[in-house]
Parts: C-alpha cells; sequence; structure tokens
C-alpha cells in the first residue's frame, strides 16, 4: 500500500513515518505541502494521503482529488463514515486521511489508528517540551527576582522566596507572575533588572 | 453560561464572530464564545460536519456543497445568518495588470471595460494565466467566473484557477506560482502594499450585493437549540451593527489584527473597511462605499433567492445537476425562518419575503417589512442582468446565449 504523509512539521511526518515503517509499511513518502506538491503527489499515485488535519492545504489536496486525472479512483476523506468514534478521534488527533475507494477497510483502519496514536504522542511531546521551556524561562524570572530582593531588601535567598511565594498567595497569581512583575518594577526604578 | 465554539478563518468577514466576542455581545446573551480559527475551508466544514464545533464561518456556496453531498461527507447544514456581504477583491500580478487600463481607478470603476480588457491580456501573457481562489465553492470564485464569462471567457479552458488558502496567496504570487487571486480583505491589500500587485476589481462591482459568507450550523444541531440559536443571533445582530458603525471601524481593525484572529497590521483591514481601497501602492485611494456590509440593509438576512443563485451558478459550471430536488435542498439551507424567528422578537426591522428579484435595484428601495423600513440598497450585477429565482431554467439559458 503506498502512502503518501503531507506535513509542514518534518518532525511529526518522521515520527509518523517511523511508525508505519516499524508496523511493516515500507512504501511510505513524505511530501511537503509547497509549490509542485499536487503534481509530485499525482505521480505518486498513492491509496492513502495523511495529512495534518490544520494544514493551510487541505483545500489545495482536496481540489486536486476532484480534478486530477492521474488518480484514476475517487479519493475521499476517511474511510468508513460509519466509524464514528475512529472519525473523532482522527478529528482530535488533527489527522485527515484520504483513501482511494476500494481500498478494503480493515487495512485502512490499521493504518489510520496508527496514524491517530503517534499524531497524539507527537503533540503530548510537543506539549511536554513546551512546559519544560516554560519551566525553564519561569525559574529564570523567579531567580532574578530573588536577586533582586536579596540585595534590595538584605534578604537571605530563602527569605526572598518565601516573600515572593507569601505575595503569590496574598495576591492569588503565580510566583512567576509576581516574580516578572517584580523585574519591570525594579527596572522603571532605575535598579538592574 | 452556554458555551459554543466556532470555527472562522482569518478574514475581515469574521469581524461580526471577533466582535460578538470580544465586545461582550455573545456573553450579554449568557454565550461563552469560542473561537477556533482554522485555515483551511476544508478543516472549517469538517470540525462542523463532524461536530468538533456547533458551528462555522463558511462560504456560502459551500454550505450549498456540503448539503448537496458535492464536498466530501454530505450532511444537512442551515444557515441563519449571513455574516457579510461583498468584501472580496481581484488581485492581479503588476506584470499582468500592466496589460489592463493604465488607471487603475477607472479599472475598478468599469468592471465591463475591465473584463474585456482581461480577456485581451489573457492572450499577451506568456503563459496560461493562473488565478488563485480559496475554493472550488467559494462566493468569489463563482462571482470571477460569472464575470470572465461575460467577456468571453471560459475560466475551465483560458485560466487556470487554483485552489490556495487566503493567507498564503500573496506569497505565491511573490514565488511564481499564479498571477493573480480573488479573495477576501486583507489578503488582497497584503499583496499591494508588498508592492507584488494591483486591486483590479472589486466583488461589490461585479455584483452590489454579493452574497459571500454564512454562519452555518448543521440543520439537526440548529432545529436542537431553538432557545440557543435565538440567543446567539440577537448577540451576532448587534455586533453586526457595531462592526458597521464608522466609529468602531479603528476598533475594530484592532480586533481583527490580533494574532489569535486575523493576525496581519491593524492598517490593512482599513481599506475594506472604510471603503478607501487602494488599487495599486502608489496610487490614491478609490472610494467603494459598500465594498464590505456588515449590518446595514439587514445584511444578515439569508435570502433564498441569493442561495438559487448559487444553486444556478453550480449548475452552470457543471458543478451540479439540475434536479428539483437540488433547488429544494440548496435553497433550504438558508434558513430566512430562523433569522425571522430570532430576531423579530427583538423588534428588528424584519424583510417580509424570503425570495426577491436579485440584481434588479438601481437605487436604494424602501421594501415592506414588519416594525419598521428596511432600505435595500442597489444590487445589480455589473452585466444588468437580472436573476429571477422563478425562472432559473430561462436565466441559464440566457447565459449560454
Amino acid at each position: 500500500m503506498r502512502i503518501a504523509i503531507v506535513d509542514d512539521s518534518g518532525l511529526r511526518a518522521s515520527v509518523l513515518e517511523e511508525g508505519l515503517r516499524e508496523a511493516g509499511y515500507d512504501d511510505i513518502h513524505l511530501v511537503t505541502p509547497q509549490g509542485a506538491f499536487v503534481a509530485r503527489l499525482e505521480r505518486l499515485g498513492p491509496e492513502v494521503v495523511l495529512m495534518d488535519l490544520g494544514s493551510p492545504s487541505r483545500d489545495t489536496l482536496e481540489e486536486m482529488l476532484v480534478v486530477s486525472r492521474a488518480l484514476a479512483r475517487p479519493i475521499a476523506m476517511f474511510v468508513d463514515q460509519s466509524d464514528e468514534t475512529m472519525i473523532g478521534a482522527a478529528i482530535d488527533a488533527g489527522v485527515s486521511a484520504y483513501v482511494v475507494d476500494g481500498l478494503r477497510k480493515e487495512r485502512v483502519k490499521a493504518v489510520l489508528d496508527l496514524a491517530i496514536r503517534r499524531f497524539n504522542a507527537f503533540a503530548r511531546m510537543q506539549s511536554e517540551l513546551e512546559e519544560a521551556r516554560t519551566a525553564l524561562a519561569e525559574r529564570k524570572t523567579i531567580d532574578r527576582a530573588k536577586a533582586i530582593l536579596m540585595e534590595s531588601r538584605n534578604l537571605s535567598e530563602p527569605d526572598a522566596y518565601a516573600l515572593l511565594r507569601t505575595t503569590a498567595m496574598n495576591q492569588g497569581r503565580r510566583i512567576a507572575e509576581v516574580a516578572d512583575a517584580l523585574i519591570t518594577a525594579a527596572g522603571l526604578l532605575g535598579g538592574t533588572p | 453560561m452556554t458555551p459554543i465554539a466556532l470555527a472562522f478563518l482569518p478574514l475581515a468577514d469574521s469581524a461580526i464572530l471577533v466582535a460578538a466576542k470580544e465586545k461582550g455581545f455573545a456573553a450579554q446573551a449568557g454565550i461563552a464564545l469560542d473561537l477556533v480559527r482554522t485555515t483551511s475551508w476544508a478543516t472549517a466544514r469538517d470540525r462542523l460536519v463532524y461536530g468538533q464545533v456547533q458551528g462555522a464561518h463558511m462560504l456560502a456556496p459551500l454550505a450549498i456543497a456540503v448539503t448537496l453531498g458535492l464536498s466530501q461527507h454530505p450532511a444537512a447544514l442551515a444557515a441563519p445568518f449571513k455574516l457579510n456581504v461583498n468584501g472580496n477583491a481581484l488581485t492581479m500580478s503588476s506584470a499582468f495588470a500592466a496589460a489592463l487600463d493604465p488607471d487603475p481607478a477607472r479599472r475598478l470603476e468599469d468592471p465591463v471595460a475591465t473584463a474585456h480588457d482581461f480577456a485581451a491580456a489573457i492572450g499577451l501573457h506568456h503563459r496560461k494565466p493562473v488565478v488563485g481562489v480559496v475554493h472550488r465553492f467559494s462566493s468569489h470564485a463563482l462571482m470571477l467566473r460569472y464575470w470572465l464569462a461575460f467577456a468571453g471567457i471560459d475560466p475551465d479552458r483560458d485560466l487556470l484557477l487554483r485552489v490556495l488558502p487566503p493567507s498564503l496567496m500573496a506569497e505565491a504570487l511573490r514565488a511564481g506560482e499564479i498571477d493573480g487571486f480573488f479573495v477576501g480583505e486583507p489578503w488582497g491589500s497584503v499583496a499591494v502594499t508588498a508592492g507584488l500587485a494591483e486591486i483590479v476589481a472589486a466583488g461589490t462591482r461585479i455584483w452590489r450585493r454579493g452574497v459571500d459568507k454564512v454562519l452555518a450550523f448543521r440543520e439537526d444541531w440548529l432545529e436542537a437549540n431553538p432557545e440557543l440559536v435565538d440567543r446567539l443571533l440577537l448577540a451576532l445582530s448587534q455586533a453586526a451593527d457595531w462592526c458597521d458603525d464608522p466609529a468602531n471601524r479603528a476598533a475594530l481593525a484592532a480586533l481583527l489584527a490580533r494574532p489569535d484572529y486575523v493576525g496581519e497590521p491593524a492598517e490593512r483591514f482599513l481599506p475594506a473597511l472604510t471603503g478607501q481601497i487602494v488599487p495599486r501602492i502608489d496610487s490614491a485611494a478609490v472610494d467603494i462605499p459598500d465594498f464590505v456590509l456588515f449590518g446595514r440593509e439587514a445584511t444578515g438576512f439569508p435570502w433564498r433567492s441569493q442561495a438559487a443563485w448559487i444553486y444556478s451558478q453550480l449548475v452552470r459550471w457543471g458543478f451540479a445537476a439540475p434536479t428539483p430536488e437540488s433547488l429544494r435542498k440548496a435553497t433550504g439551507v438558508f434558513r430566512s425562518d430562523i433569522y425571522r424567528r430570532a430576531l423579530s422578537a427583538a423588534g428588528l426591522p424584519m424583510p417580509g419575503a424570503s425570495m426577491k428579484l436579485e440584481g434588479a435595484l438601481e437605487v436604494p428601495l424602501a421594501v415592506g417589512s414588519h416594525r419598521g423600513p428596511i432600505t435595500l440598497g442597489p444590487d445589480r450585477f455589473f452585466d444588468g442582468r437580472v436573476f429571477d429565482p422563478e425562472d432559473i431554467e430561462g436565466y441559464l439559458r440566457s447565459l449560454k446565449a
């Protein structure tokens, strides 16, 4: 079964490709949705096209599926409209799949299941990465705010942190927000932000 | 607060949805509006059809096409509210535009002459011109076809129509992949400001009151939630009036500019909102006061005759087979009954009919309406043809002749 993966994110495409290869699919082609990608797809003649649901190029792809002469058989989104759970899961995961008519349902379902799992795994990985980045940035902010307090009010590090924490609790805000405000204020007052 | 999720595309004509949320009209109606930004019409359609959102900002012809089963999974959609009238511009590369009238203002003011010039320019171009449209079932693609066919151009033979999302048009033009595009603002003005292209025709000069985007729901959801729909429509109609008030233009432009909405500089929206269209980077603005309408003239009212016009064009270009069943389904997408139910209780003026001749008004006309007059603006097609929804066959015959 020839599968084309159309994705702007090279990383997600590789994650998906790797999963498909592990599952024994070997006729897989990565296509970035730029420039003449439609012509490339026509030459490939895939039986399944997997695409990021959020990709701005989906309208272009669908138009090609309607007018293309290279793809003799009609190709439609998702394979079995009766499987609503699957379609829901695919949309939640951000996967859209275009499948050539006549392909056996179970064969496509296996591919789609895998794509959903990989897309979800990728999204989790992204959000964990994002969380880690935010956490790192917040720790730096809090450290700077502590340093300002330690210097200007002659506090020990634990006391400076305790002060930030108490202020945050009293104001119902996050420590990082209070720290950020303090850095801004110190900057305005001419201290070393 | 009742949560409602609506999908939208980054375009100036998402204005009413953005204003309903940001200016508190939805909240006053007890609705927590969640606007889901999507970059393709296919995704807005799928989120709606498969129930991820309750409603979607949608190309009116696409809502009809989905209902007729012409665009992926068929689903009965219902559009009780139009989000705008007009608002699109045909923008061509400077190289192509050079073969048209040298005065960019005259091109806009005389769409008859420009259509003929366009036909001649196709012959002068070094290859078949590639014109970007956002979808085969977009209002402006149908309008472009209508306009070009007038000058003897067969859009399927003499041009390549390429489908691209609105936000990628300017880049595709820069890369030389397309020679022009017909889309909603601000994307034409974005290409003009970048010095890449010139606005050579405005949708409103092709059809003075051209149907464009609607708010579409799944029909079953719409029928199951009458009270909620009524509240939402009232909030949207207040937002529509707010959007059309000249005093709010700067605020509206600033809202649309936000990265979670359209994400282009606020000044890019002003040509469309003020009707001061700058067709070429160095030229004076051309005054087109009805470039886009949101609230005046009961813009939101979904005239069934306008759905019938869309159906006639789908038949004309071979997208749909002409059957009484298709016509019934297509006009049934425009739910003037729901609009009337939702908004007459609030005492708003309301058209008495649901069908009218399209393109028959030369000058503004006060029409029969419950509770106070409504003035309908001139709605002529540029070629002077009138669409009678009772005689679609005759209309299509006259277009062939």
